[in-house]
């Protein structure tokens, strides 16, 4: 088949990026060819500030270079400015003369910056800040020259006056605003950003306006700028002024082709012009009559755009919210949202002038509705998370200042400021990364996700703890152009555009019941997904269809395929059910011989009340288990795993309710359920709380009068304080309300959320509601639940009877 | 250097079992004096046979979820490629692979 012709003009960050995702889904679709007015490959942009602070190299920047186009097959016109669009013949035509012909025409011709049409911009060394060229500009000034003056006191100015300021020039900024940043920060913080910038050297004036710029007049043309007048009257001297005042979309080019356009190139959600033959991303586009200046949101785009000229035509681009940093090392500074505030809007502030610290959080309706952090950013990405997601935050006010980690994270030293962190400091307690490492994957391959940097270095990949120290060092490296990404809209995998939610609802209403099923439906990229998308399916269709569904083993992880937690030597470990955490001679009996006829070597009693043998052969398992004679204690499972609890009113003398019964009970209940991650409880038979019930998914607590109910509280990686739900009297009742509750968790949770993660999202109000509030729909979850584990047998026992018996069998060559 | 000639060791087809005795998108375990290789069957019912050592720290891949022409080691999920045992970037490494063919539905092992 003929492929069809995409020509790409403007060689930037936003339509190299919508290249790379077309080729990453539809590789053979196109002959691309790409017009770039620049003399350079594809560079990061964002970078240059670094390279003008002498941070970095050009060569650090380059994203993709000649060869990588030449891999790709993609020809590249460099130093070729396109001066002409014909819509009608459908080609376009370079200043040169170069034509090529298009089937499909994406513009990303990004922005021009802004000049003051002050008299004197002409003059030599009057410059703008948006290229390698201004920015070689600079540097060589730099070398040549003493007083430099940057007007506007923005995100572009202060990078470009620290740069030029490292580099050794005397440098004022001037600004119109009253304060510095003022369209990312109040006045509180751009006092103290400016403080600290004073302290580096730089000069400002604040609300000074340019009258002129005074050159040297070179026998009648016009020589070198000399100083700079201000409509005061004042002068300050320059031999170099630096104009960042703003920038305005480009687009002559898509004007004079009589395409629509009005503060940017018009487009719809899947980023068409109103020729729908020309696609628009970046900087030159306005989208529901906004233009964005900011990476983040043209990746956004760029992905929309590749998926609809991949003919996917999935994806929508529907705006962005943006967040800011400002990439001057040794600056903490992070804004979101409005913060400007109003009579509506309440203000939490944290002001600590000595310190360095400054923190303000604006709430509306209970919703976090903008933020300015200076000094200590690490909570940014959290806050920002919550904006996003308009996540209601009444439950969590009180602490929402002190930051998502205020109850301490395992692992990293309890370090919580990237910027005061030493290179070799360790970052990711799980795989050894250290901060040096980070910021040098970042830079060098330019990477601009979280999913990137764990992809590439490991940081947070496991235990996911230091994600908030990773997502700081990431947005200090690369600015605005890090956002976290936006957590509802955000896809189960890269095998798929779907979130989990979507996929959830789509399964139970077109009564999809395989996983190819869904995969054909919801047109999976992969042909069979990945390690992490099946297990999940798997988990939602048992969910969705408790008595119809097989398992799939083969999209279980091993331990689950397994029923049993493979070990670092490839050997498994044993838990069985001990229920309550009570066992009895004839059981302990029975575990001493296994132990020796199978030559077990280790026998450890867990964290979780039983016994574990390690080191068991897989081959030996469904011997072991038949010997044992012990239910699966699910010690490797998504599932209920141990109901811990304390020796209670039958023989402490503080006990007042019979925890140990009411934990076998629970345990009775509840066990072969599976869920979207591990479920565990405890019971304490007084608020002594021996069994650490303020820990656990459900932790049920004795009283007088009868039984307390805690849930949603987790030990692991954050410990988290379990959230009073409700007292009740009977036994009975707490078997209903714990098994409702996680009910409602395996229907609504995403797979690998613990109960934790799930009551976050969905607030503790909402919970209550739904369990305590409304008696029938408590009693229809439980019963759903009760209904699901009837059928499930012990797979310990099945697999000692000879089930899956090929899963345990060597072949021999 | 030397120009020894290696002789040409001839390669010994093994058979191992029937393809339907592994299970789709799935593996088994062949104990061999090679050691253990896993004998991987894909969606496509092709059959790959690597040595069930992960190239990161020594994991069984014969344990992994296998999916496209990959399998994702159980211990710390590094991705595998089936042809030739290569890590997927970012990670690197490789594990040594075998010969496989599939006749009249049964599985035969290249070893020498
Ligand atoms: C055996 C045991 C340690 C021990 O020797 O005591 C254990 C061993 C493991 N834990 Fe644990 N945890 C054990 C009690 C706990 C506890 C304490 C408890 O349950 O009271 C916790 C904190 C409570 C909690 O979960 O909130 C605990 C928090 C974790 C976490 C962090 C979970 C989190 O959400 O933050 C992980 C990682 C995970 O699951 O993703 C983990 C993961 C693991 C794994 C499964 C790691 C793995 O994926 O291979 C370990 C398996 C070793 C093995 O093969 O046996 N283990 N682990 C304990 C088994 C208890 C049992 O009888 O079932
Ligand atoms: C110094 C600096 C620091 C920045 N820091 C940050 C930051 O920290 N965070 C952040 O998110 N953003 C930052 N930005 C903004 C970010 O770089 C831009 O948002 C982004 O580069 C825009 O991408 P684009 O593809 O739309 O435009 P560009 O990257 O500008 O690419 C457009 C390209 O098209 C070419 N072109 C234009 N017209 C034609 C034509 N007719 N024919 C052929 N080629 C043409 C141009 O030469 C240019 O190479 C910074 C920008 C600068 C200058
Ligand atoms: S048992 Fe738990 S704490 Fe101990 S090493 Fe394993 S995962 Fe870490
Ligand atoms: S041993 Fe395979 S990923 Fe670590």
């Amino acid at each position: 088949m003929k492929k069809l012709k995409l020509v790409l003009v403007g060689n930037g960050m936003a339509g190299v990026r919508a290249l790379e995702e077309l080729l990453k889904i539809a590789p053979d679709l196109y002959d691309i060819t790409v017009f770039g007015a620049e003399p350079h490959a594809n560079y990061n942009r964002i970078l240059l500030s670094p390279v003008l602070a002498g941070e970095m190299t050009l060569k650090d920047i380059m994203l993709n270079d000649v060869d990588w186009y030449a891999t790709n097959g993609i020809t590249l016109h460099l130093n070729k400015k396109i001066a002409k669009i014909d819509r009608v013949a459908r080609k376009v035509i370079a200043a040169d003369g170069t034509e090529a012909p298009y089937d499909r025409l994406l513009l990303a011709t990004g922005s021009n910056p802004f000049m003051l049409p002050v008299p004197g911009a002409k003059l030599d060394g009057v410059i703008t800040y948006r290229d390698i060229q201004d920015t070689n500009a600079m540097i060589d000034s730099a070398a040549r020259f003493k007083n430099a003056v940057v007007i506007g006191g923005g995100l572009l100015g202060l990078e470009a006056a620290n740069g030029l300021k490292l580099r050794g020039m005397n440098v004022t900024v001037v600004h119109l605003m009253e304060w510095l940043m003022e369209r990312q920060l109040d006045r509180s913080a751009a006092g103290m950003l400016q403080k600290t910038l004073e302290a580096k050297g730089l000069a400002f004036k604040l609300k000074t306006q340019t009258a002129e710029i005074v050159g040297s007049d070179d026998g009648g043309k016009a020589g070198r700028v000399t100083a700079v007048r201000f409509k005061d009257g004042a002068e300050v001297a320059a031999d170099l002024v630096v104009m960042a005042v703003g920038i305005r979309p480009n687009t002559d080019l898509a004007e004079a082709a009589g395409l629509y356009c009005n503060r940017g190139i018009v487009v719809n959600d899947t980023m068409q012009t109103y020729d729908p033959r020309v696609y628009a991303v970046g900087e030159c586009v306005a989208h529901r009559g906004l233009a964005y200046g900011l990476v983040a949101p043209l990746f956004d785009m760029a992905k929309v755009c590749a998926n609809h000229l991949g003919n996917f035509g999935i994806g929508r681009y529907q705006g962005s919210t943006l967040s800011t940093k400002l990439k001057v090392t040794g600056v903490d500074l992070f804004s979101a949202g409005d913060f400007t505030g109003n009579p509506d809007t309440e203000e939490i502030l944290f002001n600590d002038a000595i310190g360095g610290v400054y923190k303000k959080l604006l709430v509306k309706d209970n919703k976090l509705i903008g933020c300015v952090l200076y000094g200590d950013t690490v909570d940014g990405s959290w806050y920002f998370q919550m904006l996003r997601d308009k996540q209601d935050i009444h439950e969590i006010r009180d602490h929402l200042m002190f930051g998502q980690s205020h109850l301490g994270n395992a692992g990293h030293q309890g370090q919580n400021k990237a910027a005061s962190m030493a290179d070799t400091a360790e970052v990711c307690g799980c795989n050894g990364v250290c901060k040096g490492t980070i910021v040098k994957a970042i830079k060098e391959q330019g990477l601009f996700t979280l999913d990137d940097v764990r992809k590439q270095t490991k940081a947070s990949s496991s235990c996911g703890s230091c994600t908030g120290l990773v997502e700081q060092i990431l947005s200090s490296t690369v600015g605005g152009a890090y956002q976290p990404a936006e957590a509802k809209n955000k896809p189960m995998c890269a095998c798929t555009e779907h979130t989990h939610e979507e996929v959830r609802k789509v399964l139970l209403e077109q009564k999809l019941k395989t996983i190819p099923a869904i995969m054909a439906f919801m047109e999976w990229i992969t042909p069979n997904g990945c390690a992490s998308c099946r297990p999940a399916l798997n988990y939602y269709l048992l969910c969705a269809w408790p008595h119809e569904y097989t398992d799939d083993k083969q999209s279980r992880f091993i331990n689950e395929r397994a029923h049993a937690n493979i070990q670092k030597d490839g050997t498994f470990s044993v838990i069985p059910r001990m229920w309550g955490g009570s066992t009895s001679s004839s059981e302990l009996r029975r575990i001493a011989d296994v132990v020796d006829k199978y030559k077990i070597p280790t026998v450890k009693v867990t964290g979780g009340q039983r016994i574990d043998l390690l080191g068991v052969k897989k081959e030996d398992l469904p011997g072991v288990w038949r010997d044992l004679d012990m239910p699966s204690g699910h010690a490797y499972a998504k599932a209920l795993r141990t109901v811990k609890t304390c020796v209670g009113s039958e023989w402490c003398r503080f006990g007042v309710q019979d925890s140990t019964q009411m934990g076998i009970d629970l345990e009775k209940d509840l066990w072969r359920m599976y869920a979207p991650h591990k479920v565990k409880l405890a019971v304490s038979g007084c608020p002594r709380n021996c069994a650490e019930s303020g820990i656990k998914d459900v932790g049920v607590i004795g009283v007088e009068s009868g039984w307390e109910i805690y849930i949603a509280g987790n030990g692991g990686i954050k410990t988290e304080v379990a959230q009073f739900l409700c007292k009740l009297k009977t036994s009975a009742e707490v078997l209903e309300y714990a098994g409702a509750f996680l009910q409602l968790y395996r229907e609504e949770a995403r797979y690998l959320d613990r109960t934790v993660h799930y009551v976050a999202r969905v607030g503790i109000d909402y919970v209550k509601q739904r369990i305590v509030d409304d008696a029938a729909n408590r009693a229809a979850l439980y019963a759903r639940l009760r209904d699901a584990v009837s059928g499930e047998k012990d797979p310990w026992q099945e697999r000692a009877a000879g089930t899956d018996a090929r899963e345990f069998e060597l072949l021999e060559a | 250097m030397s120009a020894v000639m290696k002789p040409a060791t001839a390669v010994t087809w093994t058979r191992i079992c029937r393809v339907d005795e592994i299970p789709q998108l799935g593996a088994r375990v062949v104990k061999s004096a090679h050691g253990n290789i896993a004998v991987f069957r894909n969606g496509e019912d092709e059959v790959f046979a690597l040595l069930d050592k992960c190239p990161h720290k020594g994991g069984p891949l014969s344990q992994g979820i296998v999916f496209g022409r990959k399998v994702a080691c159980p211990l710390h999920g590094w991705n595998i490629g089936l042809d030739d045992g290569a890590a997927v970037a970012p990670d690197h490494g490789c594990t040594r692979s075998f010969a496989v063919k599939l006749v009249d539905g049964a599985v035969f092992i290249g070893l020498n």
